[in-house]
This record gives structure tokens, C-alpha cells and sequence, in this order.
């Protein structure tokens, strides 16, 4: 708790820039705005105010600055602004209507949590057969630490029309994505796990003689679990973001991504980014669920995190 | 004529799958040639039975084109995808991760000196990180408009959080001792910083830099399906998709993967150089 104070603080600074950065980023359209309803705006011209920046127009027109908080359309709606659009479209919504952000999280959320189980099962599965086989390792390994280095989330849109084309659509083909992205952290972190621990462990199980299996379930896995919550932490954030890039380009009708999209199509500023904020806040509470579970799990195996 | 297929594949898989286990259990494995060898092979195998897959099985190239369609598409449109490369990379995800890189080391520095704001930075940094950043996209694009301004400042963005936290978590990575040392010689606070401290966070630096490189052609890319010129990565591929030419999709696959590998190796080059002193960049005598 040492680090509270300092955390508020930075929360708090970053804040304030946002709501300093309100001002210019809206004048425009405010001095447009208040123009309309008659109130004096000097330059008196849309188009002499082109010519201004949004904080030289800013300080021209002090008394306009109340009005910048609580545009209808802002391009840089205010934190207030945010906070009431998600607490309206959170908690004042019914989860099952379609302008519910549960509802819409709930979509994303799924897909998430498919392709997570999907990828790291498989992550997991490949990581004991490069670990126990040469071949595997020398053919496979390369190609797993080399593939974190493309950007595979350039695939997302090929590979929903690829499944469209074959008849599957929905959930699954978001899950297939999410769980390509957390599959190779999950590969790699569990490689480094089952070989962490070191010649003198594995020759202590062989005096023991211990089977391989035996090595495996007793010495192996037990040794790989901090290194799997390493790779679950990282793997869970960018099967989150599979999925919410998955549901951009395709014309996906819910979901987090649906909902930035349309917010940006429809000229709903607000949407986008309670949508944003909403993702945001998904994202943490399941690292940090998984986190929770770190501590936990390790602490109840007398370990440290990795 | 699917048995065949399936035949076939096979037994190019159980060739290749040999041919890897005698070279990975030979005395040579541990030679650089095999190191290299079986991957290529495990590779080439991959490519070779998806060809006759989807040759013998007559799969739609709608579906799934077969790599040689591929490799005549990428090279029958190098200019264009040339073009695509320019605008993406160089352009978009180059100038980001530069203006996102610099900002980070700006703000790194500032807050080293206090250890209230570094406290305070490194939770919410790596918290930031976490983020799907790149989901602010459609709003860099509307503010920005549609060229590659606004994908440089969504990879700026994506790029600094990494950047930062490893700066500042490399800043604060040296021992007492040597910071007594430094005092002892009766350095101030600026040449401690260009002496010891930054070479001394030069490995935390560049382990950023180079999560950084993948980051930055992922936003770089995905900004684009919200809008971009007539020309760009992430517009190819997403109007290729609509076009159903998915050869095209694949050859910018390609490009993709290249260039993200490329970027990699440059920074983990430029590392190798910089931290030639690091343990682990020492060259194991095998």
C-alpha cells in the first residue's frame, strides 16, 4: 500500500491533463455552437476561427469554456461525460437490450474466454511435446518465438471470412482468433517453465527413480506453474484485444468493437468511448483476476512469481 | 481422390517428420547448420502438404489459396505492395514507435527524479499496457483524418507504455555500491545518469523496444481498417478481403511477417551492440 498515494497521484495528473485537453480539442465546435444560440464569440466567422488553434480560440472565448464540458457530440467528451454515459449504458440498462455494454461485454467477453481455454490448452499440449521431444523442439521452437514478432492480428479479418465461407460464423471464429494470440505466449512461457528446474532436481528424482511420468506430475509441472501465470497474464489481455479487433473490420453486430465502430460511424462519440473505457476496465479485472489467482496458488505452494 | 490427398499429405509429414528426428538426434544437432536446417525443413513440410491439400482436395482459393498462388501473387504486385509497405511501416508504424519511443524516454528521465512518480508510474504503466490501446484507433482517425498521422499516433500511444515502465524499471537497476562509487568520484546527478544508470537500464530499455516493434506494426495495420487512404497494409488487406482475393490477403501476410521480423532483428541487433557487456548477450562456447 506504500505505493497508493504515488498511483492516485499519477491518476489523478493524467486526469486533470484530460480535462485540460477538453477545452481546445471542443472549441470549435462550441464557438460554432454558441454562435447558433446567439452568444457573442469573437472571431464572429466560422471561418476566421479555422485560422485559430483550439487554445487560441480557447483564450479568446473564456466564457465559453463551461459549454465545452457538455457538447452533445464532442470530440473530446469530458471524464464526466464518459463516466455517465457507462453508468447509464452499465447499470440503467437491462443486461439482455442491445444498448446494454453488459450485454454487448458479455459477446466479446465469450469469444474471449473460448479461445483463451482453446489456446492455452493447446499452448500447453505443444509446450510437453517440445520439452520431450528434440525433433519437435528444433522444428517447432523457432517458428513459435519467431511468430511473436508478426503482427498476427493482421489475420483477424482473413480469418473470419476464411470460416464465413465454410458456413461458421458467431462465436467461434472470434475464439479462433483469441485463441491463436494467447497460444504462443502460452507455448513459450510453459517451455521455460517445464525445463526450469535444473540438473541437480532432475538428478534427485532419478535416485529416487522416478519414472518420466512421475517427473512430469511431481518436479516439471509444479516448477512451470509461475511461469504459467506469466504467460496466462499476457495471453488473457491479447485474447482480449483478438477478440475486439476480431469484431472491427467484419461488420459484427455486438460486442465491444461493434460498439466503438458503430459510436465512430454514427457520429456517437460517447459510445465509442464508454465502449473503450468499458474494454479497459474487462482487461484489468481479468489480469487481475488472474493475478488474485497467482498469489493465491503460489503462496498455497510455498512459491514465488516468476 | 480425398484418400489420395490425405495419402499423400501424410506421407510428405511422415518424410519430413523423419528426416527432422534423424538430424535432431544426430551428433551434428547442436551445429548451427541443423539448428537452422530443421526449422527450414519443418517449415518446407508445412508448405508442402498444404499445396497438395488444397490442390488434390480442390479447395476453393476463396477459402484457402495454395502457397504457390501466394508467392506468384507477392511476386506479380511488388509495386503495390511496396507502396503498402511505405505507407504502413515506414510512414506509420516507424514514425510512431520514434515519437512513442522519445516521449517515453522524456517522461522516464523526468520522473527518475523523483521516486514519488516512479512508484507511482510503474503500476499505472503497466497497467496502461494491458490495455486494448489500440481500440482508440477510430478516434485518432477522426482526429487526425485518415492518412498516416493518425496511425503514427496510435502506435505512439501503444508503443509508449511498454517503453516506459521498462525505462524507468531499468533506471532504478543499479546497486548502491555503484551508485556510492559514482558519488565518491563526485559525480552530479547528470553525468551519474549518462555514466551508469542509462547504460545500466540499457537491457530493461531494449527489452521495451523490442515488444515495442510488434506493437507498433499491430497498430499500425489495424488503424487502417478504420480508414486510410487508398493505399496502406491494413487497407489491402481489408478491401482484398471484401474482394475475396485472399492471395493478395496472404502476400500481405507476408509482407507483414517480414517486416515484423525485420524490425526485431534490427533492434535486437542494435541491443547486441549496445549491451555487448550483458550476460545474456554472451556467446555460448558449445
Amino acid at each position: 500500500m506504500r505505493s497508493l498515494l504515488p498511483v492516485l497521484t499519477v491518476i489523478a495528473a493524467i486526469l486533470l491533463l484530460w480535462v485540460v485537453a477538453v477545452v481546445p480539442m471542443n472549441m470549435h465546435l462550441t464557438a460554432d455552437q454558441a454562435q447558433r444560440q446567439d452568444i457573442a464569440v469573437s472571431p464572429d466567422t466560422p471561418a476566421a476561427r479555422q485560422e485559430l488553434s483550439g487554445i487560441g480560440l480557447a483564450l479568446r472565448n473564456p466564457q465559453l469554456f463551461g459549454m465545452t464540458y457538455s457538447l452533445e457530440r464532442p470530440r473530446l467528451p469530458s471524464p464526466q461525460q464518459v463516466a455517465v454515459e457507462m453508468w447509464e449504458t452499465i447499470a440503467l440498462k437491462k443486461i439482455t437490450s442491445r444498448r446494454s455494454l453488459v450485454y454487448h461485454g458479455w459477446v466479446t467477453l465469450s469469444a474471449t474466454l473460448l479461445g483463451f481455454v482453446i489456446g492455452i490448452g493447446l499452448g500447453i499440449l505443444l509446450a510437453v511435446g517440445i520439452v520431450y521431444n528434440r525433433a519437435m523442439d528444433m522444428s517447432v521452437m523457432p517458428w513459435a518465438i519467431a511468430s511473436q514478432t508478426i503482427p498476427i492480428l493482421a489475420l483477424a479479418p482473413m480469418i473470419i471470412v476464411m470460416l464465413g465461407s465454410i458456413g461458421i460464423q458467431g462465436l467461434f471464429p472470434k475464439a479462433v482468433i483469441s485463441a491463436y494470440l494467447s497460444f504462443f505466449p502460452v507455448v513459450v512461457g510453459m517451455v521455460k517453465g517445464l525445463r526450469s528446474p535444473d540438473a541437480m532436481q532432475l538428478d534427485l528424482l532419478r535416485t529416487y527413480h522416478a519414472s518420466a511420468t512421475q517427473g512430469f506430475w511431481k518436479l516439471r509441472l509444479p516448477a512451470s506453474v509461475p511461469y504459467l501465470f506469466a504467460s496466462l497474464k499476457i495471453g488473457i489481455s491479447a485474447s482480449l484485444v483478438g477478440a475486439i479487433v476480431a469484431e472491427l473490420p467484419t461488420g459484427a453486430r455486438a460486442g465491444f468493437g461493434a460498439r466503438m465502430l458503430v459510436g465512430d460511424q454514427y457520429g456517437q462519440p460517447l459510445v465509442t468511448w464508454a465502449a473503450l473505457f468499458a474494454a479497459a476496465i474487462t482487461a484489468a479485472a481479468l489480469v487481475g483476476l488472474f493475478s488474485i489467482l497467482e498469489r493465491w496458488t503460489l503462496r498455497r505452494m510455498g512459491m514465488q512469481a516468476a | 481422390m480425398t484418400g489420395a490427398a490425405i495419402i499423400s499429405a501424410l506421407l510428405v509429414w511422415s518424410v519430413g517428420w523423419f528426416v527432422n528426428t534423424r538430424l535432431a538426434n544426430s551428433p551434428a544437432a547442436r551445429s548451427r547448420a541443423v539448428q537452422l536446417l530443421v526449422p527450414a525443413i519443418f517449415g518446407l513440410t508445412l508448405l508442402v502438404m498444404w499445396e497438395l491439400l488444397v490442390r488434390m482436395l480442390e479447395v476453393s482459393p476463396i477459402i484457402l489459396p495454395p502457397p504457390t498462388m501466394i508467392a506468384s501473387r507477392f511476386a506479380g504486385e511488388l509495386p503495390i505492395l511496396w507502396a503498402d509497405f511505405e505507407q504502413t511501416i515506414i510512414k506509420g508504424a516507424l514514425t510512431g514507435y520514434i515519437v512513442g519511443m522519445l516521449a517515453a524516454f522524456g517522461v522516464a528521465v523526468l520522473a527518475d527524479r523523483s521516486d514519488f512518480l516512479t512508484r507511482g508510474i510503474l503500476p499505472v504503466g503497466s497497467f496502461m499496457a494491458a490495455l486494448p490501446i489500440v481500440g482508440t484507433a477510430p478516434i485518432f482517425v477522426r482526429w487526425l483524418g485518415s492518412d498516416w498521422e493518425s496511425k503514427a499516433a496510435v502506435v505512439a500511444v501503444m508503443v509508449f507504455f511498454p517503453i516506459l515502465v521498462n525505462t524507468v524499471a531499468g533506471l532504478r537497476d543499479t546497486s548502491a555500491m555503484q551508485r556510492d562509487l559514482m558519488r565518491t568520484y563526485g559525480a552530479g546527478y547528470w553525468p551519474a545518469l549518462f555514466k551508469l544508470r542509462l547504460p545500466a537500464a540499457m537491457p530493461f530499455i531494449f527489452n521495451g523496444l523490442k515488444i515495442a516493434t510488434t506493437l507498433a506494426l499491430i497498430g499500425a495495420i489495424v488503424a487502417e481498417f478504420f480508414g486510410s487512404p487508398t493505399v496502406g497494409m491494413g487497407f489491402r488487406i481489408s478491401t482484398s478481403v471484401g474482394q475475396l482475393a485472399l492471395d493478395m490477403v496472404w502476400a500481405e501476410i507476408v509482407v507483414s511477417a517480414l517486416a515484423g521480423s525485420a524490425f526485431y532483428g534490427i533492434v535486437a541487433w542494435i541491443e547486441g551492440r549496445v549491451t555487448f557487456w550483458h550476460p545474456s548477450q554472451r556467446k555460448s562456447r558449445k
